[in-house]
């Protein structure tokens, strides 16, 4: 290849990028005035990518919680929903959309911590009031008096399963590996050393943290090294994707240590992947079927399979149901339709009876809520107790 | 870090690599004959996969035969990319192609997020690819093995059929000069969807060992393999085919040793990849196997 070849390549590769990340920016302003007789909710979440299992599932809990509760002040609730493809940027891109182009009242979304925290500060500089629904992250509502959320968070979910770990495990030592490029993956493994280093009162009794990056197919260099540590678990949050793979990659290898993740692992996704390899598998999660906490879970438990009768009633959908109701719980209360009066609304949730569990948002936007582990136990999830917050 | 252990890296990068090198492969047959690149081998490589989980899925058929449906499928396909897609560009410069070949990659990729959605889904694994060799305390899968050695069988094929078929005289005769090899009584357009038609089959092989290794398929799943390989094409000397091979075993044993010995690095690993090529087009812009070949500009 000759340089003049070799620079057209370059140009060409160039113009290709700017192709896509530049299509879809144009914006039509819409008709609907804000008088309307339409309240506009936008949604952004990963329905394609990496977590697009995830987004999914979320969705339809959106979508249930929209059909069975359509309306608010007499108006009816409109969807607006975007695809944040599981990029940062394209999150970022998303919200400015719904914002801009939408003008949507308030904004749901998005599963993955890193996907939030794009959206996040976009949606705080345009004062318009963002509910999460699975994004654990401490940093998703920190500093951002905009977002809140309706699941519980990291340092909590890293302690239950650490203490997991400790207590009913009876493990000494852990290794870790974490998606560096996924802000979820990166905090809850801090935390999970922090309280595994709290509970077992040994300094060392993380043996070795290894990284690797979303969309990694091969995982056997990071896995070799931990083969002769012989660890007693391996905590590995991540995409449930990468994570199924590098189960049964680490199971190829001979390391037989029990696989501890978080709550992202809950996608039929892990168990079709992953298959014999993920038999043991633990991780924590934000609700099962098997507890339903208020009268508000087995109506969604009914309607769930209704309207998705093939598929099982998940975490993520639950989440998006509780999601959406609290937001129509907050236009309610405000009386308008006004982002402003929305957040302020938001700010005050308490009690909210939903089908996760009551709802009560602490000054951070957070809910504080009881974790449920999870097992992976011929090919199913199985419900294996609830840890409640001190 | 003890011997063994350093064994065991060594399979895994062996594992890594002979993929590398099987997809590298169909890369570097299709430059070496049209002086092309095909940007769109990757998406060729991800639809290979979805053709046989759906041949699974939908006609139920045994895992052998939704193989072989794929990769006659993939070969259909790729001919039909070459007479829409290149085909009408042949007289234009050949940027025009390369350029057609990158909108047919996106076309291929925004098409499947759309027709079979973006949920990554389970490629079918069975039992006689996930066998388990245990050497002391080294383990392999079988995978690592059935891999390097149809990667082999590949590479004597391709070989023998450029080097010593009156087929592979045709192919070499319009690698050199189009109207020439025309004069000379060549169908080109025969020989050039051929190239293709074989290019894309041995891509359906390369996704197939792909998904068989790592068993998660998504429309995007052939971007990076793709990008990996091309560099490993570039490394090994693009158009020369038992340099491709080379070049695939080089990059993935390197990429694993990184991840192994410098667990800092870990992040960068794709970065050390694009950073090799950088460095080969600096030093060798041939590559290692490659001749220095006069070329018109």
């Amino acid at each position: 290849m000759n340089k003049k070849t070799l620079f057209m390549v370059m140009a060409v590769i160039l113009i290709g990028v700017f192709a896509i990340t530049g299509c879809g920016q144009q914006t039509e302003k819409s008709p609907a005035g804000t008088d309307s007789d339409v309240i506009k909710i936008g949604v952004y979440e990963p329905l394609t990518g990496a977590s697009a299992a995830g987004g999914q599932m979320t969705l339809e809990g959106i979508k249930l919680a929209n059909e069975m509760y359509p309306e608010v002040l007499g108006k009816k609730i409109e969807l607006v929903i975007e695809d944040n493809k599981t990029d940062k940027t394209e999150a970022a891109n998303a919200v400015s959309r719904l914002i801009e182009k939408h003008e949507v009242s308030a904004i749901i979304g998005s599963y993955g911590s890193s996907l939030s925290m794009g959206g996040g500060p976009v949606a705080r500089d345009a004062g318009v009031p963002v509910v999460g629904c699975s994004p654990t992250n401490p940093l998703v509502t920190l500093d951002n008096e905009y977002y809140f959320r309706v699941c519980f968070i990291d340092p909590f979910q890293g302690k239950v399963v650490a203490k997991y770990a400790y207590e009913s495990l009876g493990a000494k030592t852990a290794a870790i590996i974490m998606d560096a490029s996924n802000d979820y993956s990166v905090g809850l493994s801090n935390f999970f050393k922090k309280a595994f280093i709290e509970f077992t009162g040994d300094e060392n009794c993380i043996v070795a943290e290894l990284k690797y990056k979303t969309g990694d197919q091969d995982f056997t260099g990071q896995l070799t090294s931990i083969k002769e540590l012989k660890p007693d678990v391996v905590f590995a949050p991540g995409n449930y994707g990468e994570s199924a793979i590098l189960i049964k990659q680490a199971r190829e290898l001979g390391i037989e240590s029990v696989f501890m993740g978080g709550d992202t692992w809950e996608a039929p996704e892990f168990l079709d992947i992953g298959e014999a390899a993920v038999e043991g598998a633990i991780f924590s999660t934000h609700y099962t079927e098997e507890a339903p906490v208020t009268e508000v879970s087995g109506e969604f438990l009914k309607a769930f399979k209704e309207k998705y009768s093939g598929n099982e009633a998940n975490a993520f959908a639950a989440l998006g149901f509780d999601a959406y109701l609290v937001v129509r719980d907050a236009i309610e209360r405000a009386g308008s339709a006004d982002p402003q009066a929305i957040r302020d609304a938001l700010a005050e949730t308490k009690g909210f009876k939903g089908a996760t569990g009551i709802i009560t948002l602490d000054e951070n936007g957070d809910a504080e809520k009881s974790a449920v582990i999870k097992k992976v136990e011929g090919g199913k999830f199985v419900f294996v107790g609830v840890v409640d917050p001190e | 870090m003890n011997f063994q252990l350093f064994l065991q890296n060594l399979a895994n990068g062996i594992s890594l690599g002979s993929l590398y090198a099987l997809i590298a492969i169909g890369y570097t047959m299709v430059y070496g004959i049209l002086r092309f690149i095909n940007f769109a081998h990757g998406e060729i490589i991800m639809l290979a996969t979805y053709f046989v989980y759906f041949g699974i899925l939908i006609f139920s058929m045994p895992w052998w035969l939704a193989f072989i449906f794929s990769i006659i499928l993939t070969s259909l396909l790729g001919m039909g990319i070459e007479k829409v897609a290149y085909k009408p560009l042949r007289d234009s410069p050949r940027i025009s192609i390369l350029i057609s070949a990158i909108g047919v990659s996106f076309l291929i990729q925004n098409l499947s997020l759309v027709i079979f959605g973006g949920r990554p889904k389970a490629f079918c694994q069975p039992s006689i690819f996930t066998k388990m060799v245990t050497f002391g305390n080294v383990k392999i899968t079988s995978i690592t093995f059935i891999t390097p050695i149809i990667a082999g069988i590949l590479l004597y094929f391709v070989t023998y059929l450029v080097n010593n078929t009156k087929t592979g005289m045709a192919m070499r005769a319009t690698a050199k000069d189009f109207d020439t090899a025309k004069l000379m009584g060549i169908d080109i357009d025969k020989i050039i969807s051929l190239t293709f038609t074989l290019g894309s089959a041995l891509a359906a092989v390369g996704g197939i060992m792909w998904g068989l290794r790592y068993p998660q398929i998504h429309p995007f799943i052939g971007t990076m393999p793709g990008l990996k390989c091309f560099i490993a094409a570039v490394v090994g000397g693009i158009g020369n085919i038992p340099g491709a091979v080379l070049g695939g075993f080089m990059l993935g044993i390197m990429e694993i040793m990184l991840v192994a010995f410098l667990p800092g690095l870990t992040g960068y690993r794709d970065a050390f990849a694009f950073v090799l090529l950088i460095i080969i087009l600096l030093v060798r812009p041939t590559g290692i196997l490659g001749e220095k070949i006069a070329e018109k500009v």
